[in-house]
């Protein structure tokens, strides 16, 4: 079979941000698997919470820890979109220290975080309520630490001579989409966590 | 690499390029060095889909003679070759490694070879993640097995309930490992499933509208989406019931609030998508088979295509009726009854489809549309028990028996490996560039159409005479010992089908007729490639002009020109259009998915024994997963 032409392609760009770039999608579906992770935590949490004959089945966690990695992250989504708009001008400069802040705003909620493992009045293995509350906490941290190890590397990375390739630009955008996840999610864990048994 | 004349030239492009030139410096690319390091670093989707196959069609031997093992104790009334222990770690081995490290990593496994061939692709998206899939699924399945060697095995039945899988009942690691193994596999599951999801939206050659992709790569979409939203449950629940084993936590304890049925909810909104996930990409299989030996065009692509989507969402509708029952059994019942036969809908359009195709066409009965005639007929059968089980009386009556047993091999085996031979023997010559032999071929679908019929249709009689599943003999008296007697003998013709399989593999790699690129003049687009494909797959990328772009034109293929070739580069386009956006490079070959692989099997391993492994184990993966993504300075990782 012979070929022939019917299209130049030799003009397009090699990277772009949103749903032009392949990893975007990677993103959005491991979004995806995680927020049912996350879904199916909150059922069961409530499944069991709708068989219990009392709920909690222990005092409510204590407010102050919570609230306040809750409002870290929160004011975190500031920081971030501002570094997203730097990495889509593909400032290097300023990527280079939005990265550096977001590094440290993401670390902070994660010392809060060990507070507010100390302040949940339950134990993991005290009953079927504790054991909810510390896997949703748990399924958080962990999503906590690897965005933060991820901000770390791009960090480190935009410093070298790799972060002037416009792939990396959208590494970092990507990053800091996935950033305004771990804060959504946490958001409604929040109120599931703390305000649910309260109501 | 740098040693060629071509690499003096930074971005060297295609258009300008001879065949024989561009072939040169398209292999060097895109190949995976000779050796045992190469083999274990590459990231080529066909290299890695093959041993996925290879690997899951181990697993079905494994599978295959624990099944030969229990139809030998069954053979006779109180057979004293094997106590109870052992026959529950053979039905639960069977039952599991049937359903999570064959039959759904096989359909994946084949769609990693297949689907970025069909839509005109270099090589899958994210490489590496697939790499690190395959990976994760063979240390989880060697782990699983070799636990099963040292007495370890699952024990639990394929769906290891709780209290009987929980700390009260089950000691020792047995349903540990079980847990872990789930995790392993759905890890990979996932994994391929986000790969082939932005291989399918992205990657897709230009031209290849939503309207022209092929239904096999149609079929792996949804089947593909139906992963990402049903795996986590069972993620979920197994981290649950391993937590509750080894760090005290109560989620099925009702001492201290927890509820055993969270295990069942959470599992069966895994299970009942589950039986779809196999089945689905079946289907897709049969509709990419039957135009070509019919060489006419699928009957109703759009019907197809709708139906598929339908069955993807239904299959999540058929967990809820669970929900419901718990509370409203009235509601609850009418709603179960309402989407089985919803399913009913798009089950029947697709087979009327295909029907109707094999109707207007004139039907070439080669071996892989003899194995879909196979599929229809088996299914058919399995659909109408699937009926009788469904009707509340009668399920009531079966509940538990043999009956039951026969139902699902039907679905399994007709529904799902018939197809799936059928897809072997037909993509095999792309695979491999040889056919596989017909008379062998034969031989193959009479053993194993007939035998599995005569194995598994006396099942439905015990079943209705009341012997239960699950038990490791009966007494004499029950009258049972000669229709087992039948039905082990059967299982053996059964098995021997696939020896027929195995020994035509074999011979036709060495001795099989020459294929050519498309030895069944084929429409889509992975019959443009070579057989077997060069590393890089198309030596330019195709333009699909049409739904069967082979058949449109049968003398000049439409290509695009402008890639880059000195470093891995192929086109990423829009979602419905794929109108081309990029110039995406794609990854090199890598040692660190395997390496990242080993870290995390560690950690799993590890967890069965002390809960701290996920702490070090944590540790432990995240430097092969930085190593993974640090780039290394090739032209790739510059753009
Ligand atoms: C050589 C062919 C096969 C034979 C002879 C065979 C035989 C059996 C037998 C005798 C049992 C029931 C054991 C019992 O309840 O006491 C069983 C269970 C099962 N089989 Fe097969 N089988 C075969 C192939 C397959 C295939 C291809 C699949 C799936 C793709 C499959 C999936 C299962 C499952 C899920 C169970 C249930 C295990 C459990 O109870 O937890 N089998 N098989």
């Amino acid at each position: 079979m012979t070929r022939h032409s019917v299209a130049d392609v030799s003009g397009l760009p090699t990277s772009g941000f949103g749903a032009t770039s392949p990893m975007w999608w990677g993103t959005m579906a491991f979004m995806a698997i995680e927020g049912m992770g996350f879904a199916l935590g909150v059922a069961s949490y409530l499944y069991l919470a709708f068989l219990a004959p009392e709920w909690p089945m222990a005092p409510p966690p204590d407010l102050i820890p919570g609230s306040l990695v809750t409002a870290l992250l929160v004011v975190s989504v500031l920081p971030n979109h501002l570094l997203d708009r730097w990495t889509k001008a593909k400032d290097l400069k300023r990527v280079r220290f939005g990265l550096l802040l977001m590094s440290i705003l993401g670390a902070l909620p994660l010392v809060v975080r060990w507070f507010e493992l100390g302040a949940l009045n339950v134990n993991w293995d005290t009953n079927a309520y504790g054991s909810i509350v510390w896997l949703l906490l748990g399924l958080h941290t962990t999503h906590l630490l690897t965005d933060l190890v991820d901000t770390l590397v791009l960090a480190a990375l935009m410093f070298t001579r790799h972060g002037r390739s416009g792939k990396r630009f959208s590494d970092v955008s990507d990053n800091a989409f996935y950033w305004d996840f771990v804060v959504g999610t946490w958001v409604v864990l929040y109120l599931v966590i703390y305000w649910f048994p309260r109501i | 690499m740098t040693s060629h004349p071509a690499d003096m030239t930074k971005d060297l492009r295609d258009t300008d390029l001879d065949d024989p030139t561009l072939d040169g410096i398209l292999a060097r690319t895109w190949e995976t060095p000779r050796g045992f390091y190469g083999w274990l670093a590459t990231v080529d989707h066909k290299m890695v889909g093959r041993r996925y196959i290879v690997t899951a069609f181990v697993f079905l031997a494994l599978a295959g003679l624990a099944a030969l093992a229990m139809r030998l104790q069954l053979s006779v009334p109180e057979n004293s070759l094997m106590g109870p222990d052992l026959y529950n770690q053979l039905f639960s081995m069977h039952g599991t490694t049937m359903m999570f490290l064959f039959a759904v990593p096989v359909m994946e496994a084949v769609a990693v070879y297949l689907v970025p061939l069909m839509v005109g692709t270099r090589n899958i998206a994210f490489p590496r993640l697939n790499a690190f899939s395959y990976w994760v699924y063979l240390f989880g399945g060697a782990m699983i097995w070799i636990a099963f060697a040292f007495n370890t095995g699952a024990e639990n039945g394929w769906f290891s309930y709780v209290p009987l899988a929980g700390p009260e009942f089950s000691f020792g690691k047995r349903s540990d490992f079980w847990a872990q193994m789930v995790t392993f596999t759905e890890v990979s599951a996932l994994a391929v499933a986000v790969s082939l999801i932005a291989t399918i939206f992205k990657q897709r050659a230009p031209g290849m509208s939503l309207d022209r992709i092929p239904l096999f790569v149609w079929a792996m979409l949804v089947t593909s989406f139906a992963i990402m939203f049903a795996m986590p449950a069972v993620m979920i629940s197994s981290t649950m019931l391993i937590l509750d084993r080894l760090v005290g936590t109560q989620f099925f304890n009702p001492a201290e609030g927890g509820d055993p049925l969270l295990w069942q909810h959470l599992f069966w909104f895994f299970g009942h998508p589950e039986v779809y996930i196999i089945f689905i990409p079946a289907t897709g299989m049969v509709s990419a088979i039957v135009p070509t030996f019919c060489q006419r065009p699928i009957f109703g692509y759009q019907a197809l295509v709708l139906a598929l989507i339908a069955i993807g969402f239904l299959s999540f509708g058929l967990w809820v009726h669970h929900m419901f029952a718990t509370g409203l059994p009235q509601l609850g019942e009418s709603f179960f009854t309402a989407s089985s036969m919803l399913i009913a809908i798009p089950s029947g359009i697709q087979i009327f489809c295909w029907i109707a195709t094999l109707w207007l066409g004139r039907p070439i009965l080669k071996t892989p549309l003899l194995f879909v005639l196979g599929f229809i007929f088996t299914f058919v059968i399995g659909g109408l028990t699937g009926v009788m089980v469904a009707s509340v009386p009668l399920d009531l009556q079966v509940h538990d028996t043999y009956f039951v047993v026969a139902h699902f091999h039907y679905v399994l085996i007709g529904g799902a490996v018939f197809p799936l031979l059928s897809a072997i023997y037909y993509w095999f010559p792309k695979i491999s560039g040889r056919m596989l032999d017909e008379r062998l071929g034969r031989w193959n679908f009479w053993l194993a159409v007939i035998g599995f019929n005569a194995a598994f249709f006396p099942m439905h009689l015990l079943g209705l005479e009341g012997m239960p599943r699950r038990v490791y003999t009966y007494p004499a008296a029950s009258g049972w010992g000669e229709v087992n007697l039948f039905i082990s003998l059967m299982s053996v013709v059964f098995a021997a089908s696939f020896a027929v399989l195995g020994w035509n593999v074999v011979r036709s790699l060495r001795h099989g007729i020459v294929a050519g690129p498309n030895p069944w003049n084929a429409g889509t687009l992975e019959w443009a490639a070579p057989s077997p494909p060069p590393p890089y797959n198309f030596l330019r990328i195709p333009y699909a002009s049409h739904r069967e772009p082979l058949w449109n034109d049968r003398d000049s293929l439409p290509v695009v020109s402008g890639l880059r070739v000195d470093a891995r580069e192929l086109l990423s386009g829009s979602l419905a259009e794929a109108t081309p956006e990029l110039r995406e490079s794609s990854v090199d070959n890598s040692i660190w998915p395997l390496l990242a692989a080993i870290a995390t099997t560690a950690a799993f391993v590890g967890s069965i024994f002390t809960p701290s492994a996920v702490v070090w184990g944590g540790l432990l993966a995240a430097i092969p997963l930085i190593a993974w993504f640090w780039p290394k300075g090739n032209p790739e990782d510059e753009e």
